[in-house]
């Protein structure tokens, strides 16, 4: 599994970060980014869900 | 479908904004066009009819969905009240009634005042302003009308921070901000907009507003490049005002009602402070304040069997789309326990509330003050007695009295 953040979609409302906190960040300007090393989704069942949360369908999640 | 042919001079449908019975839910009229559907039909107040869209995967799609806009400035956008017709022969007004990319230019000026660490860095002012106001409270006695006393200031002195109103501004500001969402004549509240937005353009032009605010530094980065100007600037700062102030002020006082109505579920929350967060999200799909939002589509869109055309409207009832039984279960009981995430409260989409984190830690802190602190709170008048918002506008209550 693979996570990532399509920077040019997000709009920074932040729904990664607050739904899987151990996968997802943002950055200083506010938009969304995958913390060093949780690319894989940790094993984090809440990934899927801030896929889900995203309002911009931001967050892909490519499987293996 | 032309406007003129969308327009019908006797509405079978029923027609929207319906005014609720009960503060906490939809207007009854709501779920019984829900249940024809993730579809249906509603009229405005002109006769014309427009799409209703109940279905909560529905909603979630076509709020994302670019095909739809949010320019009220099209000739086609459909007006819900007739006030809002004159609004839109005046200032565009910035993030909320443009599309991208003008939409997208505004809001990522924005975007880094909102995050989770400016949002965390800001809740020890939210805190202290919160506290300040339950001191206040409790040292004039045992009842308040806890709307005045607590939840509207508690959203105008956090604006005021996040903007950079310098604090000696703050009874001016504040002052002006009461005027303009008072539910008073057009005429009070056009004049207290335009004394806002001279005020808040002084500020930008003199560079009074206090640093480290969104003001000074979206002036400093912005302006000289070109990305935005004085007369965007301040409009953006009242709309940010406006959208952040009467909507957090609803929820906290709603949601103080809706929980005192409820003594279960406030027990269950004063047991267990780690249930706060989810209890926010759950106030804000159960009351869902913000129940309509507008859109106009460009383009056909095919949906659950139905085809959208373009120039039609498209309605949002949030207060409906939140109680989908086929996402929440029991939808239209109160639940703190409950995993509330995925509603649309906040909108979806580009659109969605750029202040929404900010939101949550105000209602977060506000709620926890409130229980904490004043353990004996209670309604000091009959439930009944608690008057409430017409459906025209972002949903509320005028007072509420309470005691200890």
């Amino acid at each position: 599994m693979r996570v990532s953040i399509d920077s040019s979609v997000c709009i920074g409302s932040g729904m990664c970060a607050l739904t899987a906190p151990s996968v997802f960040d943002q950055d200083d300007e506010g938009y969304g980014t995958v913390r060093p090393g949780r690319a894989d989704g940790a094993g984090d069942p809440l990934v899927k869900e801030a896929v889900r949360a995203c309002p911009v369908q931001a967050v892909r999640l490519d499987e293996d | 479908m032309t406007v003129t042919d969308s327009h019908r001079s006797a509405p079978a449908t029923p027609v929207f904004p319906q005014d609720r019975t009960c503060p906490y839910d939809p207007p009854p009229a709501y779920p019984e066009l829900a249940a024809q559907g993730p579809l249906s039909r509603m009229s405005l107040y002109d006769g014309r009819e427009v799409w209703f869209v109940t279905g909560h995967a529905e909603a979630r799609a076509l709020l994302a969905d670019p095909r739809l806009s949010s320019d009220r400035h099209r000739p086609e956008f459909p007006v819900v009240l007739p006030a809002a017709e004159k609004q839109a022969e005046t200032d565009p007004v910035p993030l909320v009634s443009v599309d991208d990319p003008e939409h997208a230019r505004q809001r990522r000026m924005l975007i880094r005042y909102f995050s989770h660490k400016r949002i965390t860095a800001l809740r020890p002012f939210i805190q202290s302003t919160v506290d300040r106001l339950i001191d206040a409270m409790l040292a004039a006695g045992n009842e308040a009308e806890l709307v005045s006393a607590f939840a509207l200031p508690v959203p105008s002195m956090v604006i005021c921070e996040l903007l950079g109103v310098p604090y000696a501004d703050h009874d001016f500001f504040e002052g002006c901000s009461r005027r303009l969402l008072s539910a008073g004549t057009s005429d009070e509240v056009i004049a207290a907009r335009d004394e806002l937005l001279d005020y808040l353009g002084g500020l930008v032009d003199e560079g009074r507003a206090a640093e480290g605010g969104l003001l000074a530094e979206v002036a400093a980065e912005h302006i000289a490049t070109g990305g935005t100007d004085r007369e965007e600037l301040r409009n953006i700062a009242l709309i940010l005002l406006v959208a952040g102030h009467e909507t957090t002020a609803n929820m906290i006082s709603l949601g103080t009602y809706v929980l005192l109505r409820h003594p279960e579920q406030l027990a269950a929350l004063r047991a267990d402070p780690a249930l706060l967060p989810g209890a926010v999200e759950e106030l804000l799909r159960h009351l869902s304040i913000a129940d309509g939002m507008v859109r106009l589509a460009t383009e056909d869109i095919e949906i659950a069997g139905h085809t959208i055309r373009a120039g039609e409207g498209v309605l949002f009832p949030t207060s409906v789309i939140n109680r989908d039984a086929t996402v929440y279960e029991d939808p239209d009981r109160l639940d703190v326990r409950r995993t509330a995430r995925h509603h649309v409260a906040f909108g979806h989409g580009v659109h969605q509330c750029l202040g929404q984190n900010l939101a949550r830690a105000e209602m977060e802190i506000a709620f926890s003050a409130l229980l904490t602190r004043i353990p004996g709170l209670r309604l000091a008048v009959a439930p009944e007695e608690v008057s409430f918002k017409p459906g025209t506008t972002i949903q509320g209550l005028y007072t509420l009295p309470v005691a200890w």
